[in-house]
């Protein structure tokens, strides 16, 4: 059964407000029974979209700081059923839009429909797969996503061609997620004019999808500074490492301290 | 064989965003370097003079005797630095040097291609860092140093399993990292579209001598068999690649058994692998069910690697290759024996291949080559602890 939900929560967050945070975590981090705890404290500290991390054994595009929390969640036992076992109900309690962020590979061998046809039984909005290419994704499974209206999120980098932006921005939606520099997640320190150029190129380009950028953001000063050229901004390793530092009840701190209006 | 990135099902680049760059611009220009004039004469002058090409094809009397049939080993041993693994670092670098890269990055397992890489490296003149699991920093202890030597820079990998996946999965990110300034030199025939097939087209030189060879030594070109061990598999593909086509010459493929398929402690992907995505290629890897990446074993560190290259894949699916698995009781007495006949000390992952006389039988009229692809220098200490040697 498909939840023919009439609204999209991505596209209407997006459309009634600027600023917009949204917060990457990894399920089953730090403790296996914590997915839905770290979401309702996220919830209640007023984040505008919550991306949740599907942990993977082999994470190519993410850092040290991501890499490691995968790791111990899947000790802890997280796996693809288990998360969508805990996410159940989930749309009974809360409306932010929800992301799925994880690796191609977990979903091939759950199956890409069954996957898809989850995800939107549970509410889920939108799905991260880095090394899905966007080739591969449009001739092979975007009818899939779209028959469970998912959207699919794709990243963007400094080095990324504008033609190929533009080809991305056709065939995803959501919104864009602009990788503020080459690198894997939580390696940057602070934007510098390479960047903000980078940000402007594509404010300019006017794009059919907002843009959100990620990576590097870990502050006020880094969240307010992106958010004068996107729509908002995507925070993931920064808000791990709170968690490893501060456990989840503390959430609406780390929140309080990015927010700057 | 290959068609738009794809053997059959399996290839394909499932790259993060952050990595089309550079791997598409090694895309489209990696065939008309391989093919240009300036790339060739290097690459043939420099596999000649400091490679020491062609290695020879020994007709290996002994061991021809003892098992009876006709044994020639193709003698990659005998490559500068030990093994096969250098026929692709110098075509690579000579590749790096054409796309204005300054810095190099690699991926290591046993070794043999952090010290080929390095030692290319040194040779150009190009800064030099070698990702290498925590785990085979310490069973590899001689390759470590030779790396250092030759002024490459040894980092460890300490996510994960702490071995070659893991390596590999830190050079990525490296590359993730420094986009323009490096080149990602990949070890076998693994990896994203067009690794695999550029990493076989620079080993191919293998199979290109054994034809001229043979038909010097058995009055045709091509062997009954070829026989070659498989951790990603680029031996193998070099042993393989002119004979992919030519249904006279059958295929052999010897995995890694570990301690054997039935436990737990195994590198024998085509057994215990099935369809799934490891760094960046669609492929046969080992997995559990929620597609996690499961650490495999061997003996060998080389052979230590839970997938296997696009192009296996498709030969063992297609059928095209027998695939034979190896445990390390056998390849370690395999080892020892090719050492007694022969007077050569194989890799412990060439050991491997000399194992399958228990497994499948040969005429005597066979002709059958095997890629001898390393010498046993560095693995002299696994040698020595295992058959006791020091009492
Ligand atoms: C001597 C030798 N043979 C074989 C291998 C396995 O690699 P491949 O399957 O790519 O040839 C290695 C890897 O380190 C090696 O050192």
């Amino acid at each position: 059964m498909i939840d023919q939900k009439i609204k999209n929560r991505i596209e209407e967050k997006i459309a009634s407000k600027d600023n917009l945070l949204n917060i990457y975590f990894t399920a089953g981090f730090p403790g296996i029974e914590d997915t839905r705890k770290v979401i309702t404290n996220l919830v209640n500290s007023g984040v505008d979209m919550i991306e949740i991390g599907l942990p993977y054994s082999d994470p190519i595009a993410d850092g040290e700081v991501i890499q490691k929390s995968s790791t111990q969640a899947l000790r802890n036992g997280m796996n693809t059923s288990l998360l969508f076992q805990q996410l159940e109900g989930v749309r009974d309690e809360v409306d932010v839009p929800f992301i799925i962020m994880g690796y191609f590979n977990a979903m091939l061998q759950y199956g890409i429909e069954e996957f898809c046809q989850k995800c939107n039984s549970i509410g889920i909005d939108g799905i991260i797969m880095p090394d899905l290419p966007i080739e591969t994704y449009e001739n092979e499974y975007k009818t899939i996503f779209e028959k469970y209206q998912l959207n699919f999120i794709c990243l963007i980098t400094p080095q990324t061609s504008t033609e190929r932006i533009k080809k991305i921005d056709s065939v995803s939606s959501g919104f864009i997620y602009a990788v503020s520099s080459a690198s894997t997640t939580g390696k940057t320190d602070g934007f510098g004019s390479e960047q903000i150029n980078y940000f402007k190129r594509i404010q300019s380009m006017n794009l059919k999808n907002k843009c959100m950028v990620g990576f590097g953001i870990k502050d006020q000063q880094s969240f307010s500074q992106v958010c004068q050229y996107a729509k908002g901004g995507i925070i993931g390793s920064a808000f791990i490492k709170f968690l490893e530092e501060n456990g989840v009840d503390r959430t609406d701190e780390f929140v309080k301290n990015i927010r700057f209006e | 064989m290959i068609k738009d990135g794809y053997y059959g099902e399996f290839g394909g680049a499932y790259i993060p965003e952050m990595l089309y760059p550079p791997v598409e611009e090694l895309r489209l220009n990696y065939e008309k370097i391989l093919a240009s004039k300036s790339f060739q004469n290097e690459f043939q002058e420099l596999l000649k003079s400091y490679v020491g090409r062609p290695t020879p094809l020994y007709f290996a009397k002994n061991l021809s005797k003892k098992i009876g049939c006709k044994i020639y080993l193709k003698r990659e041993d005998l490559c500068h630095t030990g093994a096969h693994k250098i026929n692709n670092t110098v075509g690579q670098i000579l590749i790096a040097k054409h796309l204005g890269k300054n810095r190099i990055i690699a991926e290591t397992g046993a070794g043999q291609h952090g010290v080929a890489t390095a030692t290319a490296c040194a040779l150009m003149g190009m800064e030099c860092l070698v990702y290498m699991g925590e785990k085979d920093i310490k069973r590899q202890a001689p390759n470590v140093s030779r790396m250092k030597m030759l002024g490459a820079k040894v980092v460890p990998a300490t996510s994960g399993s702490k071995t070659l996946k893991d390596a590999t999965n830190e050079a990525i990110r490296d590359w993730i990292n420094n986009p323009e300034s490096t080149h990602y030199i990949i070890g076998s025939v693994v990896g994203p579209h067009p690794y695999p097939d550029l990493v076989a087209q620079l080993q191919s030189v293998i199979s290109k001598e054994v034809k001229k060879q043979l038909k010097e030594l058995e009055g045709r070109d091509y062997p009954d068999y070829l026989v070659a061990c498989v951790g990603g598999g680029s031996n193998a593909a070099g042993l393989y690649y002119d004979y992919l086509e030519d249904e006279r010459t059958k295929i052999i493929a010897v995995e890694a058994a570990g301690k054997g398929i039935l436990t737990s402690e195994s590198a024998a992907t085509t057994q215990l692998g099935n369809v799934g995505i490891i760094h960046g290629s669609k492929t046969l890897l080992m997995q559990n069910k929620d597609g996690q990446i499961t650490e495999p074993y061997s003996i060998s560190a080389g052979l230590d690697y839970p997938g296997i290259g696009p192009m296996h894949a498709h030969l063992f699916t297609s059928q095209r290759a027998e695939f034979i698995s190896i445990d390390d009781h056998e390849a370690m007495q395999a080892g020892l024996a090719l050492s007694k006949t022969e007077g050569i000390i194989p890799a412990i992952e060439t050991s491997h291949a000399f194992a399958i006389f228990k497994h499948k039988d040969f005429q005597p009229e066979d002709v059958l080559v095997f890629n001898l692809s390393g010498r046993g220098d560095k693995d002299l200490a696994t040698y020595i602890d295992y058959f006791k040697l020091e009492e």
